[in-house]
């Protein structure tokens, strides 16, 4: 298809240049036809650049209908997030970071730092924010391997070539289908209520939400598998347990170590989310320093957030590539 | 058949001995798994111990959950028997019953006598003025109220008609019957017998069933019939909590004139009725009357549903807008300049990395809440993004198309356009759709940071943990808009892959 279009597109290129060529009468049937599909395919290009275009102008009148500030008389204080981070001295960054004394501490929350250490012994504290972030990272890395192991589980029934029975399928399919759709926010919410505050409801919320995502990756993976291991087990009589344990599982584990890293990279985004929504973790002294405008926090909250996704991205990236090489790099959530 | 395929001890052994290296693993590699696994077990203990789990999971209100739940799909009308010290008793809604005002449902009979009665008005202080206006707004009006708070207590006396015995029947095996302050609850073929009296408390005759609960004996009873409801039998008062399936008033609010019509007479009003408010139709005041809904807002939950989506295709658009040129510059096969591919990536990677929520929490203070913000979150992530994946793509194009338009003299724009589009084109075009599925779920979530959306009314509406039912309408609205535009997304990335989707 794709060398098709290419022709099509030389033809057109070329075209500009013989247009005076005199042609027998086929050819000029065929050069008419041409023209006529061509001038087709322009308009429907036409009619759906002016569809695209009225859908794009009318959501945006009714974006700014909607918003609580207009566009253009906010639109000066676009880059106002950049005053936001600006401290009043570049050494205060590393004393928000680090929970050290302020010179600047006039008892505001703005400048209290050392109040959120955590002391492991009486002189030995771990910064408050480096523990939130461990906290986010944790509960990415708690619900990746729970999301890992129940997708894991539940991806051979969705499989066609392993599951022949078309019920069972459709179960596990549209099952995953809905753990995968259903707004995260609403599970943290949920459980919020019963549990109380803490990164328990966040955990629950990203679990159940990988558990379907890495289900529909994992399953997708399996009915590409190669089928000649499965073949010859089954002719030596082996069960589905030990078709799927010693015939699928040995093939499709590095892609799905891939996918399981991916998980991985998006679940911080996710669990610094849900954060920020209530939900324990980094998330939450984000939105409030950026609320109540403390430069230094917020500044250093977004480096240790930054610098963190990078590394989870670069690890992440490089195990792949060790595990399955280059092609394990596909659009996946 | 069998026979001739299946082998002895003796062959498999020989098999065995002939490949060693197949049927055992090397050692290393199975001490390496083994270690994997064993470090994968104690991580998930170390986060049990980190995030106390088991001790949230203990101490959670597992109760309250499922009546959460049954919010979900059900609703409770909960009327009060109120009863005065001497014996006769009065059937209160609370103000905001999905029954609305003047509710007389067919599962509360009530028998009446009228009683001539002598009731302390007390002096009314201005404290007190608030309390009392529930509690006796049935009886007496306003003016009574009024004349009070200058005489100060005094007695009264009145005819007055009260309830003598009030039935309510839950469903036809469920009832709970007061009389003579004697409370009868009968639920499955059980009865219990509740003696009420003010000086001695609660009291019931014989063992307490199953589905009825008294903490210390006087305090009140509290009898649990599952999923039809349950009622706090106290001295004074007995509060019924009865469950209906189904959304109350999900059409028309209370305050409607249509309210509690059935369909036919709402028809019938609006097709030929007379008008209810004569400046305008019956049909466009009961669309009226359904659009601003005061328990389920449907106008502001589409509304915010219709942004979430906005935001998503127009943040989504604008970020392959500018991506696209970009990216050409940042693939190293188109652009040979090794600084400005360096930059460029950077670039992709610096938006990317701070993270959607920072640029939503940023731009919610510049545009202050509402799609704006959220837009531009989608916008700047995305660029990033969409940026890296494009150029990827790029780089890992045919270079024998680019060849062939250059080798017959076309310019270099000429041969961007037709020795690098064509095979790129329909990569790029499949990836934006998958951001805009991809999207309009994030859009949710972001929203609830004040980045406008759906997300902000969902978050709302479960902080209240009241309006459960509302969460669910929400929910079921999101889950359509997601598995239309999956679908949607699905089939256009289909047509222009081949068959191919991923």
């Amino acid at each position: 298809m794709m060398s098709g279009e290419v022709y099509r597109f030389a033809g057109d290129f070329m075209a500009t240049s013989a247009l005076s060529a005199t042609l027998s009468d086929n050819g000029a049937l065929v050069e008419r036809h041409w023209q006529e599909l061509n001038l087709r395919r322009r308009t429907y290009t036409f009619l759906g650049l002016a569809l695209l275009a009225m859908a794009l102008s009318g959501s945006l009148w009714f974006a700014n209908a909607t918003n609580a500030g207009k566009f253009f008389d906010r639109l000066p204080y676009f880059f106002d997030f950049v005053g936001d981070l600006v401290p009043r001295d570049g050494a205060e960054i590393g004393r928000a970071m680090f929970d050290l004394p302020s010179p600047y501490d006039d008892g505001s929350l703005k400048y209290n730092y050392p109040e959120g250490r955590m002391y492991l012994t009486d002189t030995f504290y771990v910064p408050e924010y480096f523990y939130k972030m461990l906290e986010t990272v944790n509960i990415a890395i708690f619900s990746t391997i729970f999301g890992m192991f129940f997708g894991f589980i539940l991806c051979f029934f969705a499989a066609r070539n392993l599951m022949p029975n078309p019920w069972v399928r459709g179960l596990a399919r549209r099952f995953m289908e809905i753990l995968r759709a259903f707004p995260e926010v609403v599970i943290a919410g949920f459980f919020l209520a019963i549990l109380s505050l803490g990164p328990i409801p966040a955990m629950i919320a990203v679990s159940i939400h990988t558990v379907g995502a890495l289900g529909k990756l994992f399953f997708e993976v399996v009915e590409n598998a190669d089928m000649k291991p499965d073949e010859g087990l089954r002719a030596a009589g082996g069960n589905w347990f030990e078709r799927v344990w010693f015939g699928i599982v040995p093939q499709v584990l590095p892609n799905f170590m891939s996918y399981f890293l991916l998980r991985l990279e998006i679940n911080v985004r996710a669990s610094t989310i849900i954060g920020a929504v209530g939900g324990g973790g980094i998330g939450e002294p984000l939105r409030l320093s950026i609320s109540q405008g403390h430069e230094a926090k917020t500044l250093a909250i977004v480096i240790l957030l930054f610098s963190t996704i990078i590394a989870v991205d670069q690890f992440s990236a490089w195990l792949r590539r060790r595990l399955v090489g280059d092609q394990a790099f596909q659009l996946a959530q | 058949m069998t026979a001739s395929t299946m082998m002895n001890a003796a062959q498999m052994e020989a098999i065995a001995a002939r490949h060693p290296h197949l049927l055992k693993g090397s050692s290393s590699k199975s001490i390496r798994t083994a270690l994997i696994f064993a470090g994968i077990a104690l991580y998930m203990i170390y986060s049990w111990w980190f995030f106390s789990i088991g001790q949230v999971l203990v101490n959670a209100n597992w109760g309250i959950a499922g009546t959460y739940l049954a919010d979900w799909v059900s609703y409770e009308v909960r009327p009060d028997i109120k009863i005065a010290t001497d014996g006769t008793m009065q059937v209160v809604y609370p103000r905001y019953s999905p029954l609305g005002p003047n509710a007389k449902p067919e599962w509360v009979r009530i028998e009446t006598k009228r009683v001539d009665r002598t009731i302390d008005v007390p002096a009314v202080t201005q404290q007190d003025v608030p309390k009392k206006g529930s509690s006796f707004s049935f009886m007496a009006p306003n003016s009574a109220v009024g004349s009070n708070a200058e005489a100060g207590a005094r007695t009264e006396t009145r005819t007055e008609e009260v309830v003598s015995r009030a039935t309510i029947n839950f469903n036809s095996t469920t009832s709970i019957d007061v009389a003579d302050g004697k409370v009868a609850a009968t639920h499955n073929g059980e009865t219990l017998l509740i003696d009420l009296d003010r000086a001695t408390g609660v009291k019931p005759e014989g063992a307490l069933p199953e589905w009825a609960t008294q903490k210390r004996p006087g305090e009140k009873i509290t009898v649990a019939f599952g999923m039809t409801g349950w009622a706090d039998v106290d001295v004074e008062k007995i509060s019924i909590h009865n469950r209906f399936p189904g959304w109350a008033n999900f059409i028309f609010d209370t305050n409607s004139p249509f309210f509690n019509k059935s369909f036919g007479e709402v028809t019938n009003l609006i097709v030929s009725g007379e008008r209810l408010d004569p400046s305008r139709s019956n049909l466009s005041l009961a669309w009226n009357n359904i659009l601003y809904n005061s328990e389920w807002q449907h106008l502001d939950v589409w509304t915010k549903l219709l942004q979430t989506i906005v935001m998503a295709f127009v943040g989504t658009l604008f970020a392959s807008i500018i991506a696209f040129p970009l990216c050409f510059l940042a693939a190293r096969n188109i652009t040979r300049n090794g600084v400005l591919n360096q930059v460029t990536k950077r670039f992709f990677d610096f938006l990317r990395s701070v993270d959607m929520l920072i640029w939503a929490l940023f731009f919610t203070r510049a545009f202050g809440p509402g799609p704006l913000a959220g837009m531009s979150a989608i916008f700047f992530t995305d660029t990033g993004t969409l940026g890296k994946l494009y150029s990827e793509a790029l780089e890992n194009i045919d270079d024998k198309q680019r060849e062939g338009v250059k080798s017959v003299g076309a310019a270099p724009l000429a041969v961007q356009r037709f020795g690098v589009l064509p095979q790129v084109l329909p990569v790029f075009a499949s990836q934006a759709l998958y951001f805009w599925e991809s999207n309009t779920r994030s859009a949710t979530i972001i929203g609830a940071v004040g980045a406008g959306g759906i997300g902000l009314k969902l978050w709302e509406a479960m902080r209240t943990n009241s309006d459960w039912e509302n969460v669910c309408y929400m929910v079921i609205l999101i889950l359509i808009v997601v598995f239309i535009f999956d679908s949607v997304s699905n089939l256009l990335r289909s047509r222009l892959m081949g068959q191919k989707t991923h």
